[in-house]
């Protein structure tokens, strides 16, 4: 356990000092995190306004409040683990990771851990500004407040995991960006970032709440803004925690035949 | 302090038998009509990489791994190294299979590949040897230790503090190695560590190797295009060829085996003379003849010459090695 500490503080150094030298693309990235959600905030809230001031019990307050509370959630949620892993296996530098007595999962929990800590306060801060402009309504109460914590270290870990899983596909294939596109379309509509799930057809509602898309994005959302009944939101908690324990059999039975597959076929 | 009875039964560190990896490639012809084809129906061949080699190292000894391009080196390295499964045959380091990939297997190893790194690009060298103390649990007086034995053997004090990717090929090589070696690692294999390199860092490289193995006893398994690497370093080389073992044993006689000829150089006192009838004239200049003769050969012809001429001087040498090894890698088996 010391040692895991000793390698996690080193890997967090590590990547702090690499991270200063891309101050350029982190500030893109967080540029591209506040605009998408400010986008849907704008077009729902004029959607509320000329509904009579409400769509399906949503104002234009509760819209900005769900938005910014989403914009903070998937930016501490999100990772580009797909992006790397193409580059990874074409490059050979996961040889190099293969070659150290250390699951290379551990470097990426870290790298992207830390790059949240660095852009989060300055997240907080668009937060906060957005947060004057568009006057969002909470209807938070002191247990969903509580709820929040656990549920969102369990939506990172649950995204965190099923995205490491899905970047292996570039075990099997060079066209990693179409299985990325595939997934990214389905995220976007299935975990809340469009718009409210409440807001979507039950057919659509179920389908989502029976895969894993809404417990990594929009549930935590939810709880927060205290749009969940205490039942409603146990039920989530426990519907991240079976995800999760899936994600992680999964990702390891995964990684096992594509690194079998690897050391096949050429690493 | 390294556990003694990880060790192959034999005594041996690396052990390789009847070692086979075989590759599968879909080919096709270049155009858009044969990729059309291609989406349906692919052509599949086998290639087959290392075609059954064996050997053995034992502790301790540097050895040179040679051939030409394509003969199969960096894929058995990779087989030894746990990158690659072997599609048949046995290895053993260390008394680990190494496909295995255990932690306690790969703590006693590295693998340094002169054409990929594991240098993180942006940050100074000296924060990626913190990491893999980390990650390799090297305590910390041992790490201070090495660490200065590497920094004083390889000059990397003025390297330390600067990011790598400020560093040129030659100093970024020589952190490569640094980084590999900061485990104390009891097998140590070398892709190609001197590509790319001036003459001075190569050498500089060179001696470091010949005294790393010196004090820590390590077994070497070094593969190198320059011959003056592997004349330096190795006295024991192997040569594969098509993925078949060509020659294992001294690089002496290698030479021997090789070579059916030796270059006698004469000086004659009374200045140029004919001396064809002795033997293939490569050269000859101011009295200055080289004679190629058949290795056989060489004891009569010298006799003849030192009776029938004045001789300043006569030296018999060897081929280059580099000529040697070309001829292996052009004929295969003599």
């Amino acid at each position: 356990m010391r040692d895991f500490a000793a390698i996690y503080l080193q890997q967090f150094r590590t990547t702090f000092a690499s991270f200063v030298q891309y101050r350029a693309s982190i500030l893109i990235w967080m540029i591209w995190h506040i605009l998408e959600p400010l986008v849907y905030l704008v077009v729902w809230s004029a959607v509320a306004a000329s509904g009579g001031g409400n769509v399906q019990g949503f104002t234009a307050r509760d819209f900005s409040a769900y938005f910014i509370v989403l914009m903070l959630v998937n930016h501490v949620t999100y990772t580009w683990i797909i992006y790397e892993y193409e580059y990874r296996v074409r490059h050979g530098s996961l040889s190099m990771a293969l070659l150290r007595p250390l699951h290379p999962i551990h470097a990426d929990v870290i790298d992207n851990v830390s790059s949240k800590l660095i852009t989060l306060p300055m997240m907080l801060l668009a937060a906060g500004t957005l947060g004057v402009m568009f006057r969002p309504a909470f209807h938070t109460t002191a247990p969903s407040a509580l709820l929040f914590l656990p549920a969102i270290v369990l939506a990172f870990s649950l995204r965190f995991i099923l995205e490491w899983t899905l970047a292996l596909a570039a075990f099997w294939t060079t066209r990693v960006s179409a299985v990325n596109q595939a997934y990214y379309v389905a995220a976007l509509f299935l975990s809340g970032q469009m718009a409210p799930l409440a807001l979507f057809p039950p057919a659509i509602r179920d389908t989502a709440a029976a895969l894993p898309f809404r417990w990594m994005i929009s549930f935590p959302v939810e709880l927060l803004l205290g749009r969940l009944s205490p039942a409603e939101a146990w039920e989530g908690l426990g519907a991240q925690a079976v995800w999760l324990v899936a994600a992680l059999v999964l990702m390891r039975a995964v990684w096992r035949s594509g690194v079998r597959r690897y050391s096949a076929v050429g690493a | 302090m390294h556990e003694n009875d990880s060790s192959h039964p034999d005594g041996s560190a690396v052990t390789a038998v009847d070692l086979r990896k075989t590759y599968t490639v879909t080919e096709r012809e270049g155009g858009a009509m044969a990729a059309l084809r291609s989406l349906f129906r692919r052509e599949k061949t086998e290639v087959e990489a290392v075609a059954g080699i064996t050997f053995r190292l034992a502790p301790g000894e540097i050895v040179g791994f040679l051939g030409p391009n394509g003969a199969g080196k960096t894929t058995t390295l990779k087989m030894l190294s746990g990158l690659l499964y072997p599609t048949a045959g046995a290895v053993s380091v260390l008394g680990h299979v190494p496909s295995r990939r255990e932690k306690a297997f790969l703590r006693q190893i590295t693998l340094v590949m002169g054409q990929r790194n594991q240098l993180v690009w942006d940050i100074p060298a000296a924060d990626s040897f913190e990491l893999n103390r980390a990650i390799y649990r090297i305590p910390e007086r041992d790490y201070r230790r090495t660490l200065d034995e590497l920094v004083a053997l390889l000059d990397l004090e003025p390297l330390l503090r600067k990011p790598v990717r400020n560093l040129s090929l030659g100093e970024r090589m020589k952190c490569e190695v640094a980084a590999s070696l900061l485990h104390q690692p009891r097998v140590v294999f070398l892709d190609e560590p001197t590509i790319g390199l001036d003459v001075t860092m190569q050498r500089r490289i060179r001696a470091f190797l010949a005294e790393y193995n010196r004090r820590t006893a390590a077994t070497v398994l070094l593969t190198s295009h320059y011959m003056a690497d592997v004349e330096a370093l190795c006295r024991r080389v192997i040569v594969i060829h098509h993925g078949r073992l060509l020659f294992d044993g001294e690089l002496a006689d290698l030479v021997r085996r090789f070579t059916a000829h030796k270059t006698i150089v004469i000086e004659l006192e009374n200045g140029p003379a004919d001396l064809s009838a002795y033997g293939e004239v490569v050269s000859s200049s101011e009295g200055r003849v080289t004679l190629r003769v058949p290795t056989s050969a060489t004891a009569g012809v010298t006799g003849r010459i030192l009776a029938d001429h004045p001789v300043a001087d006569l030296t018999v040498e060897d081929p280059p090695i580099e000529e040697v090894i070309e001829r292996v890698f052009s004929q295969g088996p003599p």
